[in-house]
């Protein structure tokens, strides 16, 4: 097949996807606040609580957030309080 | 009459410019006369031709809807204008009383090519009235644009119609709303999402114009935050959304809701439900084994949407039921995870008939988990005629659904029946219910011939009943 001149237009919201390095992991968990988000599924908290008990055995500092449904993204204000706050963020699935 | 001058839009093909030839030539002795030809120069031959306008741009400019166009100038600006012919507007118009005394009074004009199908949008990108803003994406010689489309991820899988600036500018003729505006933030990237935008994806997923209200409606109520468009496309559930059209609207683009409704084969069934997956996709960033989280999915993904059957006067459609006036057009759309037959060829009364869809409806989710998914149930005409029969009408019909999907709790607790699932075992002395209150939608659909109604799931977060709901939304222009 040829044609000369033929168009067409993104059908995208033209956010052309750069990639995003991942960010390398804390050297030291030592020295890292850990954040753990339960999204509120069932048993979320009972999976975040085990861990949460197994950081502290560790002695490490762990602090723990909540979006208020699983149904729609965490809040902005929830993201806000973790980015502040802390260096690394587990998400709590329970399925 | 002096500073008047005029200007005539024709075209040979036309009989009445042929007829008005020579009274043209009378006009052009006696007053300043710009001829305009669409497809001939060379005519008229009473005048020695016309300007070329066989690009059509001066019949664009002026408007030109039929030809031929007298337009009266008076310091360069048009003060006033007739179509075809009429010898009372043409005198009126030149000031010359006796004109084409020896025409017929009047004579109907002929279609200008401007008005050609598909030529309005033509020209409205030629002459700039329509500039598109979407990154072009230039197709090479030796490249197929169906291949283009793939590689650049913009398809379900199906092959899409390549969005070229034509087949857009025509999509969006089919809505009175500007392409620049903004729709909505389209989940899960929530990017910024124009009418531009939705009309490429509606061209890609093979709509036509007269769709494009339907399609706009659709995601309109997809981004209703009680929908929860971002929570149904990233879910492990088999889930998406399920599109009901009701009113006017269905009959005038020739919707199915009859045989195999539920099916294939319908364009607008398929395209409107498709466009809505497209816009998720392309401008919302979510794709399968991405954001997109199904662990299995389900063919209605690549698109769901179909119309109810209202041609029952004594049946309350869906929007109606949903507080929408009756012969409002509207979309309900719900969070389907696939459809289930239901077969019952002995029910002859309401009552077993109403256990008999019940025992299907049941295994929705899970047949011992209740309240954790809505469901839709299609009822097919002969199922419907039973009901219709027994004077019974939708309010008849849920009721009786009702109380006939109550079970005992202790049948539905962990671990009843040998089988781990289940209810919590607090319930386990209630009468339990399946559905939330309001949870189960009836819709009329389908051909008759058969005694089987269908089952559509829901999601297994409509269990957060607040949270995710059945939205509805009236379609626009």
């Amino acid at each position: 097949m040829t044609q000369e001149g033929y168009v067409m237009r993104d059908p995208t919201a033209e956010t052309a996807a750069v990639q995003r390095e991942r960010l390398a992991p804390p050297p030291d968990l030592g020295k890292a606040t850990i954040g753990l988000l339960c999204i509120s599924k069932e048993r979320s908290e009972e999976f975040l609580d085990t861990l949460a008990a197994r950081l502290g055995a560790r002695g490490l500092e762990v602090l723990r957030f909540a979006k208020p449904t699983h149904t729609k993204p965490a809040p902005e204000a929830v993201l806000a309080d973790i980015v502040e706050r802390c260096d690394v963020v587990v998400e709590g699935l329970a399925d | 009459m002096a500073a008047a001058e005029f200007l005539v839009l024709l075209k040979r093909e036309c009989e009445t410019c042929r007829m008005v030839g020579p009274v043209l030539a009378g006009l052009k002795a006696r007053a300043r006369l710009t001829l305009w030809s669409q497809d001939d120069p060379a005519f008229p031959e009473q005048t020695g031709g016309a300007l070329d306008d066989r690009s059509l741009e001066q019949s664009w400019k002026h408007k030109v809807e039929i030809v031929p166009t007298l337009i009266r100038l008076e310091g360069g600006r048009e003060v006033a204008r007739t179509e075809g012919w009429n010898r009372a507007d043409w005198a009126r118009l030149t000031g010359i009383e006796n004109i084409g005394k020896d025409l017929p009074p009047s004579r109907p004009g002929c279609g200008s090519i401007t008005m050609d199908p598909g030529m309005p949008e033509r020209l409205a990108l030629k002459f700039g009235d329509l500039k598109l803003a979407s990154r072009p994406i230039e197709v090479g010689e030796m490249d197929d644009p169906h291949e283009v489309a793939y590689d650049r991820g913009w398809s379900d899988g199906l092959p899409v119609i390549p969005p070229t600036d034509l087949r857009i500018a025509r999509m969006l003729a089919g809505t009175t709303r500007k392409p620049d505006e903004v729709i909505g933030l389209i989940p899960p990237n929530l990017a910024e999402c124009t009418i531009e935008k939705v009309a490429v994806n509606a061209v890609m997923a093979g709509c036509r114009p007269e769709y494009f209200p339907v399609v706009l409606a659709a995601i309109e109520a997809a981004l209703k935050p009680e929908f929860s468009m971002h929570g149904l496309l990233a879910t492990l559930w088999f889930s998406g959304p399920v599109v009901i059209v009701n009113g006017p609207v269905t009959k005038r683009i020739g919707m199915n809701w009859a045989g195999n409704a539920l099916g294939q084969g319908n364009r607008a069934n398929a395209t409107i439900g498709r466009a809505l997956q497209l816009v998720i996709r392309n401008v919302g960033g979510g794709r399968p084994q991405e954001i997109d989280r199904s662990i299995l999915g389900n063919p209605g993904k690549y698109t769901f949407c179909f119309a109810e059957d209202e041609a029952d006067p004594d049946w309350v459609p869906l929007n109606v039921a949903r507080g929408h006036a009756r012969g409002t057009s509207t979309v309900t759309l719900f969070h389907g995870d696939g459809v289930h037959g239901v077969c019952d060829q002995r029910s002859r009364d309401p009552e077993s008939l109403s256990r008999s869809l019940a025992l299907t409806l049941w295994s929705v989710c899970h047949p011992k988990l209740a309240q954790w998914s809505h469901a839709i149930l299609v009822l097919s005409p002969d199922h419907y005629d039973i009901y219709k029969q027994a004077g019974w009408g939708r309010g008849e019909i849920e009721a009786g659904l009702w109380q006939a999907l109550k079970r005992p709790g202790r049948d539905l607790v962990r671990g009843a029946g040998g089988v781990a699932e289940g209810i919590d075992p607090s319930h386990a002395n209630e009468l339990v219910d399946k559905f939330h209150p309001g949870g189960l939608l009836v819709v009329r659909a389908g051909a008759s011939g058969g005694l089987f109604s269908a089952v559509i799931g829901g999601w297994t977060a409509q269990r957060r009943n607040s949270e995710v709901q059945v939205v509805s939304q009236e379609i626009g222009t």
